[in-house]
């Protein structure tokens, strides 16, 4: 390792951060969905997955990277929406562990559909062309890819918040969230309202993973190690909390990130640890309520 | 024939019952080393059963105990030439504690949140195992744990012989069973039990809550290190496998196909399981698909799993018939 020098540390900070956006992406459908439905959704890390592979094939077939970053979370979500509709809607109000283990087996066949689909290698994946290239940001420079990897994840966090604080729907949706009886009771239809989320909460897994797709191996196994991190970033972040899922998901992505930096061995394990610190500290995460958790 | 005398018979001495299956067993399967694996991973399911199905509480990091239990039982005979007991006791001991460091941490936790927990803190191990390869032989897994001959007081046992060594395991698993029969007929497996209906009850009772947690997240994690070290010794590898989040969903999926909550039920569910991987992939590469499907009916439907469910129906029956008559 050679010598550490101001502007390395900020490359890798800068690193940290855009892995951090795609934690953040990641447990910000796991916290939507969380909040409002309170499932957990086991088959998130496979959602994801599919939706690097989805990805990649929209790229191929369509030929423009933009097209893809439109189609695989339309599609992704489109599947979302089937599977709350037809598996998780049944469990509701019976025992709050039964959604988490439906979406478990889930994400089994996800595995192997792809698997079916796609061959058990995975596929190779490229930076789209236009992104291609570094930027000189004054202390080095950074691969473009991965500043619009952190451009991608402010314009859906903005999206996402100006939607669920600005609108009407959004209005529902908070709602929901606080109290489903009051929200039926004034006339509506709160099973729409689920579906609707848990349909985003899958599609901005899907993004997260046609995002993600050009910096990592694209394989069907690759939603399991990023379950465990988005579960590592909930837990710190706070349950249910979308700007805990933002802030955590980044301070995941910095700590990984420096940890490879100073002792490449326990980069994996450095999360984990944060996650026992928290956990000791703060069971419940930085923005979760208390009690809620303990 | 009375029903409800033959169940509260065998309720009542379960432990014999469920040996006795299982001392028939290697003869219903088509080979042994299906057989051992059944009584390998039964036990394990057991041990995860306590957990999950006794006291509710839903960990999905459960293959850090099994693994840990397989590592260590196999560093003590690679490394350190250790007897195979006392290397079983090793693997017991080592998942003991892994269990008292990562339950301690975990059972801050509940609900979802234990199970988001137990997985986060089980892939640790996963890594730190991974990463120890001058002990673990890293992504290949331990090799050459090798036990030829179980020396029983002077007695020599040929542990290669598939039915020898299926008899030795049982010995095992069947001290296991007793033990965890005894456990759940104390007053703290009436504590636990008591802690799944209604925690805050229980502490309201008076019980200490976290401490009975914790004790109990310790004993199914000495339970599955057992099962561990014995497949150890079963399979003289140690896979790094046995440490993935997958095989953590293993012991989720055969105490939830079995019937969770049951004493029976984690050995039909490992049966079931590994029966049907057993047929599905001489047919089928993709066996995850199918248990996939099958776990997911399994959740929708029948929700008590194949033994709670014939248990129920036979307890309806009965109920049926005391009350015609």
């Amino acid at each position: 390792m050679g010598d550490i020098t101001p502007s390395l540390l900020l490359l890798q900070l800068m690193t940290g951060i855009a892995l951090g956006a795609v934690y953040a992406l990641l447990a910000l459908g796991l916290s939507l969905i969380f909040g409002m439905l309170t499932v957990v959704n086991f088959a998130h890390g496979a959602f994801f997955m599919v939706g690097a592979f989805l990805g990649v094939y929209f790229l191929g077939l369509t030929g423009s990277f933009w097209f893809s970053l439109v189609l695989t979370p339309l599609a992704v979500g489109a599947i979302g929406l089937v599977a709350e509709r037809f598996l998780v809607r049944p469990l509701y109000g019976r025992g709050i562990d039964y959604p988490l283990l439906l979406t478990f087996g889930l994400s089994y066949v996800m595995i192997e559909a792809m698997r079916v689909a796609f061959g058990i290698e995975g596929v190779a994946t490229s930076t789209p062309a236009e992104l291609r290239g570094a930027v000189n940001l004054g202390f080095g420079y950074f691969p473009l890819y991965r500043l619009f990897l952190i451009g991608a994840t402010a314009v859906v966090v903005l999206g996402l918040w100006l939607f669920i604080e600005k609108t009407r729907y959004g209005l529902i949706i908070r709602a929901g969230s606080r109290d489903p009886e009051i929200v039926r009771v004034l006339g509506i239809d709160i099973a729409r309202v689920w579906l609707l989320v848990f349909g985003i909460g899958t599609a901005i897994a899907g993004l997260s993973g046609a995002l993600a797709a050009p910096t990592r191996a694209v394989n069907p196994e690759m939603g399991i190690s990023v379950l465990a991190e988005s579960f590592v970033v909930t837990v710190v972040g706070g349950m249910g909390s979308l700007p805990g899922a933002v802030i955590a998901g980044l301070l995941v992505g910095i700590v990984f990130s420096m940890t490879s930096l100073f002792a490449p061995d326990l980069a994996e394990l450095s999360i984990f640890v944060l996650m026992a610190v928290v956990l000791l500290i703060k069971p419940q995460g930085f923005f979760g309520k208390a009690g809620l958790m303990s | 024939m009375d029903i409800n005398r033959l169940t509260s018979a065998i309720t009542r001495h379960r432990v014999a019952a469920v040996i006795v299956v299982l001392m028939m067993f290697p003869w219903l399967m088509p080979y042994e080393a299906l057989a051992i694996n059944i009584l390998i991973f039964g036990l394990y399911a057991v041990g995860f059963n306590l957990l999950f199905g006794y006291t509710g509480m839903l960990s999905f990091g459960h293959a850090a105990f099994l693994g840990t239990g397989s590592y260590l039982c196999g560093i003590a005979i690679v490394s350190f030439g250790w007897p195979w007991w006392a290397a079983i006791v090793a693997g017991v001991v080592a998942s003991a504690a892994i269990g008292l460091v990562i339950g301690f941490l975990a059972i801050r936790t509940r609900g979802i949140y234990f199970s988001m927990v137990t997985l986060a803190l089980g892939q640790i191990v996963y890594y730190a195992f991974y990463k120890a390869e001058r002990w673990t032989g890293g992504e290949n897994g331990l090799r050459g744990v090798r036990v030829e001959t179980i020396d029983l007081l002077g007695l020599k046992l040929d542990f290669v012989d598939p039915l020898t060594k299926y008899y030795v395991i049982l010995a095992f698993v069947a001290a296991a069973l007793w033990f965890v029969s005894r456990v759940l007929a104390s007053p703290f497996g009436a504590v636990i039990v008591a802690i799944r209906e209604n925690e805050r009850r229980t502490a309201a009772c008076g019980y200490d809550v976290a401490r009975a947690k914790l004790l109990v997240f310790v004993l199914s994690a000495a339970l599955c290190g057992l099962a561990g070290a014995l497949r150890a010794l079963h399979l003289s590898i140690v896979p790094i496998d046995s440490l993935h989040y997958l095989q953590s969903g293993q012991a989720v999926m055969m105490c939830l196909l079995g019937g969770m909550g049951t004493f029976f039920g984690p050995f039909v569910g490992a049966a079931v399981f590994l029966y049907l991987e057993d047929v599905t992939t001489t047919v089928t590469t993709h066996w995850m698909a199918a248990v996939g499907v099958i776990f997911m009916v399994f959740v929708l439907f029948f929700p008590r799993g194949v033994w709670g469910s014939i248990l129920h129906w036979l307890r309806r029956h009965a109920d049926k018939a005391r009350v015609a008559a």
